[in-house]
């Protein structure tokens, strides 16, 4: 009886600690993303000027996706997408295995792959606006050509695989760090038994390895399409959008400037939300596909 | 015994080449890497009418680049304030993580799971689809141009909880059964037990949680309009938007801004692996 008593009143108080340890956390969360995002579904059936907005209908979703700006900047976002996740993957996985070996002075070579890890989108961005600056760039001397006039980042024919070569070089320290993890915790008496069987070298990479390390890959993967799909910086820095927009990515279109989106919220709201739904459909597809393939240990 | 010698010095020799050609790829591609940095580094050096007396050349050396870039881009005032913003960004997920993943692990209350999945689920809604309402949220709040503003709405994420409660969840219970048995509380057990064993990883966190916030970009660009509260980043926007006709000054801006983090994951590597590796590793 008075057991029971104490356990409830223990209850209660267990319950009370829980609140007050988990207030923080969820009124952050409550008010800057999950209110934030119910308020911009909504929102987005909107169109505001500065200080005021107006409720257009639901319509405006169907409009806005439909909108040949939506349209151009979903593909050059797949588009950049489909640039620099795979590109970005194979340099990653090929440095990570070659420097994986042991032998002398390998520590400086991981150390100098990794270093572009410490480089922010502003800082990476800024670096590679000058490299490829067709009047003072080392680049355009080199290349010439379209490199010249008017420039890799001016040509609407370069222009995305010159900020893709940007944002691959930016986000080469991250895939290089993890691959590395990645490869380090693969059980070495795999690699002997494969030997013992006759496995060669590239046997071994594609039957042992990259199995292993299929949970990492799907990771880094994961992480880099969202960076794709994300990015901001890089565009604000090198193209701003241009040229022709062939550079506009869906985040670029919401928050960019001299857009139809800029000043006003509610259509800012539309596209933000669309994006949203456009990498939950993805990140579906993403772990649909690539779960199957991958090998998670036991 | 000849032959098996003979055998074995053509091994040797075959390794030995494979072993100079390895240094030799990692060499070319180390180089290819580190050309960027290595211009950048070059120019930052040099005098604004030198710059292009060969770029590639270490071949004039000044410190007054550096200091006008310091100057032009008040890249001192914005160091602090991406500092401060930061640290108080980390040291606070760090506490607010720790504390919600304590209870999602340690106590039994009603809706445990229903709360879990929820704010699980905030790591599906993309930063971009909430800066809009937020940017909104901090104007009637009068929150623009302030460090307010700048730290906020990132005191806490899910993802900070859910790595600090995997850890957690690796405590055994009867740790837990014991210290009660003990007497020890809630609060002196995660004080005393939860949070020691789980150092590594709250480290770790604590290391990708400041680099996160440093390298912020799209938020700080949204909020602040006053120069005053220039992170590193919008300074260095900033920068570049003023000097377009010095391009030497702007280049100059990206190592002082780069320098720190350089300095910073050298020292800290091991934990930011640890950092980076958290979401690949399964749970």
């Amino acid at each position: 009886m008075s057991k029971s008593k104490v356990s409830a009143r223990r209850r209660w108080r267990e319950s009370g600690l829980a609140l007050a340890m988990l207030a923080p956390s969820g009124v952050i969360l409550g008010m800057f993303v999950i209110y934030p995002l119910v308020k911009a579904i909504f929102l987005g059936r909107q169109r505001c000027g500065v200080t005021s907005c107006r409720t257009t209908s639901w319509h405006q979703y169907v409009d806005a996706f439909r909108s040949n700006e939506f349209q151009d900047a979903l593909i050059v976002t797949l588009k950049y997408a489909l640039i620099t996740v795979p590109i970005g993957l194979v340099l990653g996985v090929g440095l990570a295995v070659l420097a994986d070996k042991y032998i002398k002075g390998v520590g400086i070579f991981r150390t100098i792959f990794s270093s572009t890890v410490a480089t922010s989108v502003a800082v990476a961005s800024v670096m590679w606006f000058f490299l490829l600056n067709p009047n003072i760039g080392v680049v355009a001397d080199w290349l010439g050509g379209v490199a010249k006039t008017p420039g890799l980042l001016q040509s609407p024919d370069t222009a995305l695989w010159a900020v893709s070569a940007s944002s691959i070089w930016a986000n080469l320290g991250f895939t290089f760090i993890v691959v590395t993890a990645g490869l380090q915790s693969v059980p070495k008496d795999l690699y002997e038994s494969a030997y013992v069987d006759g496995a060669n070298g590239f046997t071994r990479f594609t039957n042992v390895t990259l199995p292993m390390i299929s949970p990492v890959l799907l990771f880094v993967t994961v992480v880099l399409t969202a960076r794709a799909f994300e990015g901001f910086g890089e565009i604000d820095l090198l193209t701003s959008g241009g040229p022709k927009a062939k550079t506009t990515t869906l985040t670029y279109l919401a928050y960019g400037k001299g857009l139809p989106t800029s000043g006003d919220d509610g259509l800012r709201a539309t596209v933000t939300v669309l994006l949203f739904f456009v990498l939950l459909i993805l990140a579906l597809f993403q772990f649909r596909g690539l779960e199957k393939r991958v090998h998670y240990g036991n | 015994m000849a032959t098996s010698s003979a055998g074995r010095a053509a091994i040797d020799q075959i390794h030995g080449a494979r072993r100079v050609g390895r240094y030799a790829l990692l060499t070319v591609t180390a180089v290819i890497v580190l050309f960027p940095i290595y211009v950048m580094v070059v120019g930052a050096f040099k005098p604004g009418d030198k710059l292009f007396d060969n770029l590639l050349l270490p071949n004039h050396f000044t410190f007054d680049t550096l200091k006008d870039a310091w100057h032009d881009g008040h890249l001192g005032r914005a160091l602090v304030n991406s500092a401060v913003v930061s640290v108080v960004i980390t040291l606070a997920q760090l506490i607010t993580s720790v504390l919600a993943a304590y209870a999602f692990v340690f106590l039994k209350f009603p809706g445990r799971t229903v709360v879990f999945v929820i704010f699980i689920a905030t790591l599906l809604v993309p930063l971009e689809a909430t800066l809009t309402v937020n940017r909104r949220t901090m104007q009637s709040l009068g929150w623009i141009n302030s460090y307010r503003g700048l730290t906020v709405p990132f005191l806490a994420t899910a993802f900070g909880i859910f790595m600090i409660r995997q850890v957690f969840l690796t405590i055994p219970k009867e740790m837990r059964e014991a210290a009660s048995m003990d007497g020890l509380g809630h609060i002196g057990f995660l004080r005393e037990v939860a949070v020691p064993l789980s150092r590594p990883t709250i480290g770790a966190l604590g290391l990708f949680a400041f680099l996160t916030s440093w390298n912020q970009y799209l938020w700080p660009v949204l909020i602040t309009t006053d120069q005053d509260y220039n992170t590193v980043q919008t300074g260095l926007k900033a920068l570049k938007q003023a000097s377009l006709d010095q391009p030497n000054l702007v280049i100059a801006g990206t190592v002082i801004v780069a320098l720190p983090i350089f300095v910073m994951l050298i020292s800290f590597q091991r934990q930011l692996v640890r950092g980076l590796t958290a979401g690949a590793v399964k749970g």
